[in-house]
């Protein structure tokens, strides 16, 4: 299900970009929250000057709600290619919506070290916060009623599609 | 009758044998394994997915190896772990299994690893805990008498996973103590309900046990044959004690007929991969050259071993 007055992704991910041009450390890596966070870093790393180390987080051992709904069954391996101790980090994710996720990121962050500092960069932020956690970059703000889900998906091309579904029970983003 | 292990949602609520594990259950706990090996890596060798749970390893049966591994996966699921070898201490008092259960489950246990000597303990604590409404609490079989060691096989099963990618062309030889293995056990129901086409047992006839045909498997009697173009070859351990009874010869007889050495192995293929559940008896049934050797993997199945076992943990705790 496609929603007319959801914004293109392409044109979202390039506005992205443009506000973190400049503004991000030269040598900030890139980390994605899998898997549609790790997408928009793989892109962002290409768009962005400089060199970008991209790493993929999974937070499905840090999520808060593990007791209510049990470990998922898809889970995908933290990767990152790089110390984090000391480094300059950017958090990728592509619908920022509680901050749960983020937390849960942030947490096993600190798991492999100390980093120097870390910013987060969301492709959408539809508001709906359930922790203090606040966007460093976002790509556009948008207002969704909370029985639906955005969702972001990757084309066989490569390039990036949002579009909006039913919310799975009470499902937190 | 529904398999003990599920619960009515059909997920996994103990892990007791893997005879009758749906296959998609199995290949569940192998993935979810995949992202844990690479935790013992890190800075923080913890993740919080147990944090405040506790973990009563109930060993009736020494195992200082298998106790450890559980030990430590709970640990680095930020569980609490308490070790009991109620070999030496309760039952020697008189108190029976379920009431040792019932008092542990007064201290407000949320898992019981259980190593006993027999068969069918773990099972009968699981139904006990049903029974009385406490169905909540998990257990896991760490090894019961000769009938499973469902970890121990899913680890062999990761492990054949990690070199091999895929069971569905694979020549596995199981060698030696079959008889007495709940290793072998374990690891043929495994790679039967994964669709590996060729599972051999290969030992003296005195250590099959009778009827092992059935358990879709074929029966070498002359290791030479047995190896041939095997991709996996799996190693048990040859419990000294077997030898006092009239089992087998001597030591030196059995190694010279199936104990695993870099001649023999050459007729199995050339990247084969050799793996024993430990501990070893070099000289007995592996020469050192070979349990050294580059074919050998049975270091990393320990390392493996700590990330399955954090993986069954996790998915029961989570259901």
């Amino acid at each position: 299900m496609t929603d007319a007055s959801l914004p293109d992704a392409e044109i979202t991910l390039g506005r992205l970009a443009e506000k973190m041009r400049g503004a991000v450390a030269f040598d900030a890596m890139l980390i994605g929250i899998h898997s549609g966070g790790a997408w928009v870093a793989e892109r962002l790393g290409e768009l962005l000057p400089g060199e970008h180390p991209v790493g993929y987080i999974d937070v499905s051992f840090y999520r808060d709600d593990y007791a209510q709904k049990g470990l998922r069954p898809k889970l995908a391996s933290t990767t990152l290619p790089f110390e984090v101790a000391g480094s300059r980090i950017v958090l990728v994710d592509d619908v920022l919506y509680t901050g749960r996720s983020v937390r849960a990121a942030i947490n096993e962050l600190f798991d492999y070290g100390r980093p120097e500092s870390i910013e987060l960069a969301v492709l959408i932020d539809r508001g709906g916060r359930e922790l203090p956690i606040q966007a460093t970059y976002v790509g556009a703000r948008l207002a969704v009623a909370r029985n639906l889900s955005i969702v972001l998906q990757r084309r066989l091309d490569g390039s990036l599609e949002l579009s909006v579904e039913p919310a799975e029970g009470a499902a937190s983003a | 009758m529904r398999n003990p292990q599920l619960n009515g949602a059909g997920e996994l609520q103990h892990l007791l044998t893997l005879e009758g594990l749906p296959s998609e259950i199995i290949g569940r706990i192998l993935d979810t394994a995949v992202p844990f090996v690479s935790i013992a890596e890190r800075d923080v060798k913890k993740v919080p997915l147990l944090r405040g749970k506790t973990v009563f390893n109930l060993f009736f049966e020494n195992s200082t190896r298998t106790r450890t591994t559980f030990e430590i996966a709970a640990k680095r699921l930020s569980a609490d772990v308490i070790n009991l070898n109620i070999g030496v201490s309760s039952t020697t008092k008189g108190e029976t299994l379920l009431d040792t259960i019932d008092n542990l489950v007064a201290m407000n246990a949320d898992m019981f690893v259980v190593r006993h000597g027999q068969s069918g303990a773990p099972h009968l604590i699981a139904q006990h805990l049903s029974a009385t409404g406490r169905e909540h609490i998990h257990v896991i079989n760490a090894g019961d008498g000769r009938h499973g060691h469902p970890t121990q096989g899913l680890l062999d099963l990761f492990t054949i996973r990690h070199y091999k990618r895929d069971f569905h062309a694979l020549t596995v030889a199981i060698i030696g103590d079959v008889l007495h293995s709940r290793v072998a056990r374990s690891l043929i129901q495994g790679l039967t309900t994964l669709g590996t086409p060729e599972v051999r047992v290969i030992g003296p006839q005195t250590l099959m046990p009778t009827a092992v045909e059935s358990m879709g498997v074929h029966v070498f009697h002359d290791m030479r044959k047995g190896l041939a173009d095997c991709d996996v070859v799996v190693m048990l351990r040859l419990q000294s004690e077997r030898m006092k009874g009239a089992l087998l010869p001597s030591a030196g007889e059995y190694f010279k007929h199936y104990g695993l050495t870099a001649d023999k192995l050459k007729l199995a293929r050339p990247d084969a991969i050799v793996m024993h559940p430990g501990p070893m008896n070099r000289g007995v049934e592996i020469d050192s050259a070979v349990a050294d050797g580059s074919h050998s993997v049975i270091l990393p199945q320990v390392t493996f071993g700590i990330a399955v076992r954090m993986a069954v943990m996790s998915i029961l705790a989570g259901n």
